[in-house]
């Protein structure tokens, strides 16, 4: 039957890294013209097992087939041969070149001159086909996140790929490119071509998937089909437990009084662009600020700027009166969950005791005639561990070694115990999978009933929804319109994300 | 003191030759993100094995072609050491370098008659007469086949690095070795062969300096830092070659001019002439340097299990 042929199939795949098994036994398959959804926590070894059939991951055991035949694929090169293309979730382009230099990039032919025009023609009419439009001359960087995501598939369907491999390819996109996307995607499987969908999240599984597979802590739960699923199910599948992340009921704060107030605040980021234009803000005790926006519309400089970490070009900012001049020590003063816990909010190398004194080591009782007092600095790690619930066999273990949504609990005992007047959460659920997202949900709530003004930004509609008391929306530096948390519609704040400034209320 | 211009402008091409040389094969490994550090030594290597070959086989197209074959062989230690192994690009250099400092003395030490004897060295390609027209004449007809090739080689190196697959894969990879690794290139592959081509054309340049003109091999580091000199001339010239090439023709115009003062005036001390080179290159780093591009992995290693 030909409709039925499976365009891959993997067998019993197994990666093992020292110490752990990332997959074990996983066995998919994905028929011609079909979506087939890859479900899982992160860490659940969704993306290793791609790298396996991209050729960027030997497996320890276990046969893939293209087209029934057994294939050996130990590269990306013998991958992208046998009609292999892939998105990954980081980007994998060469952002000094243009778009159509990194479409063309590694395609080997016999002539060595470089003649684009051809390509380039090739290129319009791929995107013109799959209404996916870029402009072949501009050079990536300088193009969004968005549209970085179109060259990735325009270059995997310039190699004519049979099977397409996304990874979380809408974590950087707007609700309405996810679904330019999903309208890319129908148009893909209709050439024949299979797509495989990596995603942890439900809504959009449900929403383009044929099939689902679900794998949880690298072993295959199932696969079932999308039209006998549903969101609780998979969920359930995925994590173990039911779960839900749903807008928790609050009381209002009694004594609220503003905390963080912006007035016209401008800055500019590393490029010298304007990042924020004329930014005002108050942000008072009790009450959970949320940042909606797509990323890179200036919610990295809005964080560093009242952490002290960027100047300001013009403008104040104040925190309980007193102007912002520089870095902020006083960790009873702000809280701060930077974006990228990996890079800037730990030092991975270190311990988990020595991490928590990163900003106080200097201070008594941790440091005593500049000799760092060990045993209290263990002792003090030892009580963040059993407080803050943090998975690990001792305090001496090195960052590196925990889960993502151990290293955030280490950043947020640092951070917010101290009770700090203000917290800055910035993407404080990136990366992180489900019970780990509940986990930080349930902190910040836990921070605003106690009296704390929360800043938080992200990415992630659902959570900013769920989470807030108000919601300002970001795009290009400028709040494109305030909402209340209660009442806030998901649509509209899309529309505002992309650049629609609220209409004004009678 | 017309005579004076034409003769200096003659000598600043004749000396920026062999730095062009060298720098066609340095902005190549280093737009792949290896700094070749070792072309200094590697140009030692270049100016003795010139003479020598030049001298007992008598023969140029040998000399050159035995340049080549060393220039290879130590471009392709270089890139086995900081490519294969990871070592730090900068001790790798370091040790190159001290090594053929060493080296090349001791092996000239033991070649006696190369001191008493000048080799043959480049000759001019157009006739005798031409030489004598005003200011052309010995600006560009008196010079040796060497410098009009060094000339030709950064448009040669232009048209490679911004025209052809090749030079497409070069710059990819210096920029971000992952994505190119991912769009089935080989990194390793790539960054071994610009190593190679850049020990290749440091050992040429530094042929062109012993044979170009004076035909002789100088004991004690004759490269005197202008290995270092075109590392620089690639980061002031944002690594690209014609640009690049420019910097070093600037340098050749400074090092020409100040053994040119030396024998004019005797107010300065010679000293501060002989560094009048080097701080037009430090000058040149300071002031241009921001303006150029740094291909993003310049100097680091790469691992192709790092995925």
């Amino acid at each position: 039957m030909e409709e039925n042929r499976y365009a891959l199939q993997m067998q019993d795949i197994t990666v093992e890294f020292p110490g752990v098994i990332a997959n074990d036994h996983v066995s998919i398959d994905c028929k011609k013209g079909e979506v087939l959804g890859l479900l899982g926590e992160n860490g659940a070894g969704k993306t290793t097992l791609m790298n396996v059939l991209y050729g960027l991951r030997p497996p320890t055991s276990g046969k893939i087939f293209l087209d029934g035949k057994e294939v050996q694929i130990s590269s990306p090169y013998e991958a992208i041969e046998n009609g292999i293309g892939m998105v990954h979730q980081h980007f994998k382009l060469v952002d000094t070149l243009s778009v159509i230099e990194n479409v063309v990039l590694g395609i080997k032919e016999k002539k060595q001159k470089l003649d684009l025009e051809p390509a380039k023609k090739r290129l319009k009419e791929l995107c013109e086909e799959y209404q996916l439009y870029v402009d072949p001359d501009e050079i990536v960087w300088r193009l969004p996140v968005g549209k970085q995501q179109w060259v990735e598939i325009l270059k995997a369907l310039y190699r004519d790929c049979k099977v397409l491999i996304l990874d979380e390819p809408t974590a950087v996109l707007t609700p309405s490119e996810s679904d330019h996307l999903c309208q890319a995607i129908r148009q893909i499987i209709k050439k024949g071509c299979s797509v495989i969908f990596i995603s942890h999240k439900l809504r959009e599984v449900m929403d383009i998937t044929d099939r689902i597979t679900v794998i949880r802590d690298g072993k295959m739960i199932g696969t079932i089909k999308t039209s006998d699923a549903n969101q609780l199910i998979l969920a359930e599948m995925m994590v173990g437990r039911p779960i839900s992340i749903d807008r928790k009921p609050r009381s209002l704060y009694p004594q609220s009084e503003p905390v963080l107030e912006m007035h016209n605040v401008n800055a500019v980021d590393e490029r010298g662009i304007p990042a924020l234009r004329n930014f005002s803000l108050t942000v008072n005790s009790g009450e959970i600020v949320g940042v909606a926006g797509v990323d890179g519309n200036g919610q990295r400089e809005l964080a560093e700027c009242i952490a002290g970490l960027r100047k300001i070009t013009s403008g104040s900012i104040s925190i309980k009166g007193k102007p912002v001049t520089g870095v902020i020590a006083d960790p009873s003063f702000l809280g701060f969950i930077p974006e990228d816990r990996q890079k800037t909010g730990l030092v991975l190398d270190f311990s988990i005791a020595d991490n928590m004194i990163i900003k106080d080591y200097h201070e008594k009782p941790f440091a005593q005639k500049h000799m760092l007092q060990y045993k209290t600095i263990k002792k003090h790690a030892r009580e963040m561990i059993r407080k803050y619930h943090i998975k690990t066999p001792s305090e001496d273990v090195k960052v590196r070694n925990l889960s993502g949504g151990n290293q955030q609990k280490v950043v947020i005992a640092r951070e917010l115990d101290p009770e700090p007047v203000l917290d800055i959460a910035s993407h404080p659920t990136r990366g992180l999978d489900l019970g780990a997202v509940a986990n930080v949900h349930e902190t910040l709530l836990k921070e605003r009933n106690r009296g704390a003004a929360v800043l938080f930004i992200s990415a992630e509609l659902q959570e900013i929804m769920a989470l807030s008391d108000r919601i300002i929306v970001l795009f290009n530096g400028e709040i494109m319109g305030e909402l209340d948390g209660e009442s806030a519609d998901q649509n509209v704040i899309g529309q505002m994300m992309l650049g629609q400034r609220a209409e004004v209320k009678e | 003191m017309f005579s004076i211009i034409v003769d200096w402008l003659q000598a600043a091409l004749r000396w920026a030759a062999p730095l062009i040389v060298v720098s066609f094969g340095e902005v190549f490994a280093e737009r792949s993100g290896v700094i070749n550090m070792g072309i200094e030594g590697i140009m030692l290597f270049g100016a003795l094995v010139g003479v020598a070959a030049s001298y007992y086989l008598d023969s140029l197209l040998l000399a050159v072609l035995l340049t080549i074959l060393v220039g290879a062989v130590l471009g392709l230690a270089v890139a086995y050491l900081t490519v294969s192994r990871r070592a730090n690009q900068v001790v790798t250099g370091l040790m190159i370098n001290m090594v053929s400092l060493g080296a090349t003395d001791m092996i000239f030490a033991m070649m006696s008659e190369t001191r008493q004897n000048r080799a043959t060295t480049f000759p001019t390609i157009f006739p005798a007469s031409m030489h004598d027209i005003p200011v052309i004449g010995p600006l560009f007809f008196s010079q040796p086949v060497s410098t009009w090739i060094a000339f030709i080689l950064p448009f040669i190196a232009a048209y490679i690095l911004y025209k052809t697959r090749w030079g497409l894969n070069v710059r990819a990879v210096g920029d971000n070795p992952k994505a190119s690794a991912t769009a089935g290139l080989s990194v390793i592959g790539i960054k071994y062969q610009t190593v190679i081509l850049s020990g290749i054309f440091a050992c040429l340049g530094g042929c062109v300096l012993s044979l170009a003109e004076v035909g002789y091999f100088s004991a004690g580091g004759m490269a005197a830092g202008r290995g270092f000199i075109v590392m620089a001339a690639c980061v002031v010239g944002g690594w690209d070659p014609v640009r690049t090439a420019l910097i070093c023709l600037i340098f050749g115009a400074a090092d020409s001019a100040q053994l040119r003062i030396q024998t004019v005036s005797s107010t300065i001390p010679y000293q501060f002439l002989q560094m009048l080179p080097y701080v037009v290159t430090i000058v040149a780093l300071t002031i241009m340097v921001k303006h150029s591009l740094v291909p993003k992995t310049w100097g680091a290693a790469y691992d192709p299990k790092d995925v």
